[in-house]
């Protein structure tokens, strides 16, 4: 052990404060709005299926209902949908959630999500109150230079000139190695979604320039939870926003099939399995929720680490996180 | 055969990239909220020095290069090989012209340099950082300039040449630092 080990916070308090600030302003857009603050556990006894998403799992050792295993959420999104199944109207929340296998200048292993949802709005219309959240909070800090709105489909033809809808994984792969260098021999030609992703990261986000970008109508085997709107082609209604070329947030009009829900987990199910990543069982309980039916509504998460970064001008979640991993 | 997780990742890391031993210089963990998690690494090929940047997906193994660095001493040359020993062994290993590189023009017998092996063979040499060479030819020293203006070119005794003042004399011996080329100060013997 080091005879002095690093103690101190790696945020200034003059960005810890600016965090304090972005948090009450947050909470009062919510409360002019009459959106109801909620608190749902962290920790659940089903975990997230999603093969991208790496769930903490602990022990309850009792008393009450003990063991087997107990999963930290790395989002609030099931138990929140039971309110919302409930009766709740529209709700958000602000809490720590928890991803394993995620650390970097961008990413922590725990970290801040803002995440609300609006009984009665599509993704549409829920792109537009992320809008006017941002430009409310950023006000006279960091108002964001622009506002600019694109199809998944558009954003690959303008930035990286492919149709990622007909584009194939094999093509994907030479034009990358010969466009811009860049190659990922581990990614197979079976995983589509993974070379279009590596597009998104190592293409599209570095050029896609300043100001406040929404992303939206996704391919759908990249739904997740989102529900799909026929046409040619089919789209996921989902979209993502993107301030100063940095992912923020991700929303959905949110399935609420209980039936084409639990395909999609168990396809999931069937996909970690074949990746080797450690069995989850299904939430029977959202599933129950949304059997026993959920309003129509949008809802959408944000990272909010992310959104002090930007607005602080840092270049790492380090100086925005009071203790990151490496100091926990 | 050893390998490296990429969540083991860190400047300065080993591992084999076709067949060449490579060096990470940096290296990002890049993942879109729904979707596959990418390491991308900048990483320095220790035989050509060339960097070049790859990306891996989060968790795959890389092979890793059994390469490490040794302080060893500076011998001769036979012209075709340069000599270094292990002061502590007295093993000797012959490094190629390739792999002195640049370094040729610094080595100096007795020196100890800092050497770069791959599979127990030199890969790379390091000079020391500053290294005391005689002077063997520059035009006759100006007396009483001490200024520094100016400078002229003076060939030292492994023949690289470096600008020095203009109070030089043959013979003398300079302090050089091999990272810049550049004329540090006169020997104080």
């Amino acid at each position: 052990m080091q005879p002095h080990p690093d103690w101190r916070p790696t945020a200034s308090f003059e960005r810890l404060r600016l965090r304090a600030d972005l948090l009450a302003r947050i909470r009062s857009f919510f409360a002019d709005r009459c959106v109801l603050e909620v608190d749902t556990p962290a920790l659940s006894h089903a975990a997230g299926t999603d093969p991208a998403l790496e769930s903490f799992s602990t022990v309850y050792n009792g008393p009450g209902p003990a063991g087997p295993n107990l999963y930290l959420h790395t989002s609030p999104e099931f138990p929140m949908k039971r309110l919302l199944a409930a009766g709740s109207g529209s709700i958000y929340q602000l809490c720590k959630v928890f991803r394993d296998g995620e650390f970097g200048t961008r990413h922590n292993p725990e970290f801040t999500l803002l995440e609300w949802y609006r009984t009665g709005l599509d993704y549409l219309d829920l792109m537009d109150e992320v809008e006017q959240l941002l430009t409310t909070v950023l006000a006279d800090i960091a108002p964001p230079d622009s506002v600019r709105h694109w199809t998944y489909r558009d954003l690959f033809l303008e930035y990286a000139g492919i149709d990622p809808f007909t584009i194939s994984s094999g093509e994907l792969r030479d034009l990358l190695l010969t466009r811009y260098d860049i190659s990922c021999e581990a990614l197979s030609s079976d995983e589509l979604d993974s070379w279009l992703d590596l597009v998104m990261t190592h293409v599209i986000e570095p050029r896609m320039g300043t100001g406040l970008i929404f992303v939206r109508d996704y391919p759908a085997s990249q739904a997740a939870l989102a529900r799909l709107r026929p046409g040619t082609p089919t789209v996921a209604a989902r979209f993502e926003v993107y301030l100063d070329g940095i992912e923020l947030a991700n929303g959905f009009h949110e399935l609420a099939d209980a039936v084409e829900q639990r395909a999609r987990f168990e396809k999931e199910c069937a996909r970690r399995r074949n990746d080797g990543l450690a069995d989850v069982c299904i939430d029977e309980r959202l599933l129950s929720a949304l059997q026993s039916g959920l309003p129509d509504c949008a809802g959408v998460a944000l990272g909010v680490d992310r959104l002090v970064m930007i607005a602080s001008g840092a270049e790492s979640l380090h100086e925005v996180i009071a203790f990151p991993l490496d100091v926990s | 055969m050893a390998s490296y997780s990429t969540n083991e990742f860190k400047g300065g890391l080993k591992i084999m990239i076709d067949g060449d031993p490579c060096a990470i210089i940096e290296n990002e963990f890049v993942k879109p909220g729904k979707g596959q998690a990418f390491v991308r690494a900048k990483i320095r090929n220790l035989k050509t020095g060339r960097v070049v940047e790859r990306t891996y997906k989060s968790g795959e193994s890389v092979e890793a290069a059994d390469v490490m660095d040794v302080d060893l001493q500076y011998l001769y040359t036979d012209g075709e090989f340069w000599h270094f020993m292990d002061a502590k062994t007295y093993e000797q290993l012959a490094a190629s012209a390739e792999a002195v590189g640049d370094a040729v023009k610094w080595l100096k017998e007795q020196d100890t340099c800092e050497v770069t092996l791959w599979n127990g063979t030199p890969l790379a040499v390091a000079p020391p950082n500053f290294v005391m060479l005689a002077v063997t030819d520059t035009d006759p020293g100006v007396r009483g300039d001490t200024s520094g203006g100016g400078g002229k070119p003076a060939t030292l005794e492994t023949g690289a040449v470096v600008r020095v003042p203009l109070f030089i004399d043959i013979g003398e011996t300079l302090k050089i630092d091999t990272r810049t080329g550049e004329y540090v100060g006169r020997s104080k013997d």
